[in-house]
């Protein structure tokens, strides 16, 4: 890896280096707003799962969550910096940006990691401390260190790091993985494909130039577009799975449907677009839709998981 | 003898950053307390 060559411990004139570094920009390096995705999806693995939770057991359980999350993300832009000062989308990340040391923020990282996992363990559940442990190790070895610069399947793989949260939201409450775990697990697993190579397709100069194998820029347009399709009709598939197994109603069902047909509409109308088209705007929109696609997903099952809830206490059923 | 001199902005972010440590610690300090009145609460009055 190349660190990047202003970052010396020792100024110009031979001074100690004195940081300038304020607390923000520490919070910059736990990616507040991927943070915000893992604790959304984390708190609808917690509510959904059968079984009760004190609920500031639970809180801890979700402030673990997102910690370890962040710590992981902290540990990305400690391997990255060197990528990060190349592309236009990271390159104010505050390490690139010299307002934070890589050693800083891998020992800033290495230490949230080290809290989150065991204060989930002590506090909570220790198999959820343990999915946790193996989400920050997935996400910062398997796919930043090796993954990434190594295959254009990279974020298909690494995909997995950010699918865990609801698994261990549901595993603080339950203490196990289910099947209903799994199909959580399922839909960020396959909607992260579609999600990021739409990103990937109008960001192609950026990982181009730092030589990440995106896979625009390895197998070309065509073959990313084609597999956009795929990953979105998997997607709208696996959002409808809670309702197959029986796991969420026949409205939520409804829903997701709907859903899931605007993913592969936003998704065609990338296949659709022109190589030739710079502006790219149909990925651009398809990029929007995915993340407001995932935000409504687990929004309807945790409404609809509390309608059906009021209901039966209400007396609906039993 | 030398002594290393702090600019305005220095101290300005040092200062930011311990409050910001402190906070943590306290929050910590607030975490295990709870977290062990919730967990043996039941047992101590016992």
């Amino acid at each position: 890896m190349t660190l990047i060559d202003n970052h010396e411990a020792v100024g110009m004139e031979g001074a100690p280096r004195l940081s300038e570094a304020s607390a923000r920009d520490y919070f910059e390096l736990l990616k507040p707003r991927v943070m915000s995705l893992v604790v959304f999806t984390a708190f609808a693995g917690l509510v959904l799962a059968p079984g009760q939770i004190n609920p500031v057991i639970g809180f801890i359980a979700i402030l673990c969550i997102a910690i370890g999350a962040g710590a992981s993300g902290a540990l990305n832009m400690w391997y990255d910096a060197d990528i990060d000062a190349v592309m236009s989308r990271t390159a104010k990340r505050p390490i690139p940006a010299g307002k934070i040391l890589p050693q800083e923020a891998l020992a800033f990282g290495l230490t949230l990691s080290a809290f989150s996992v065991i204060i989930l363990g002590l506090a909570v559940h220790w198999l959820a401390a343990g999915l946790l442990a193996f989400t920050i190790f997935f996400y910062v070895v398997i796919y930043t260190m090796w993954l990434k610069r190594s295959t254009p399947q990279n974020i298909v793989i690494g995909g997995a790091a950010g699918a865990f949260p609801p698994m261990i939201g549901w595993a603080c409450v339950t203490g196990g993985v289910s099947v209903e775990s799994i199909v959580l697990f399922l839909i960020i697993f396959l909607w992260t494909p579609a999600h990021f190579w739409a990103l990937a397709l109008f960001k192609m100069g950026d990982y181009g130039a730092v030589g990440v194998p995106m896979m625009p820029n390895v197998c070309g347009q065509a073959t990313t577009k084609r597999q956009i399709v795929v990953y979105a009709l998997l997607t709208a598939l696996s959002g409808i799975c809670p309702t197959l197994i029986g796991f969420a109603s026949l409205g939520y069902g409804a829903f997701a449907t709907a859903l899931g047909l605007g993913f592969v509409w936003y998704s065609l109308a990338v296949l659709r677009m022109p190589e030739s088209d710079l502006r790219m705007l149909p990925a651009k929109k398809l990029f929007a839709f995915s993340i407001a696609y995932l935000f409504a997903i687990f929004s309807a099952l945790l409404v609809d998981y509390v309608i059906v809830n009021v209901w039966l206490n209400a007396g609906g059923i039993i | 003898m030398e002594t290393v001199k702090l600019t305005e902005a220095q101290k300005k972010s040092r200062r930011g950053r311990n409050i910001a440590l402190g906070l943590v610690l306290a929050g910590l300090v607030g975490l295990f307390y709870v977290v062990t009145l919730i967990k043996f609460g039941g047992g101590m009055a016992h």
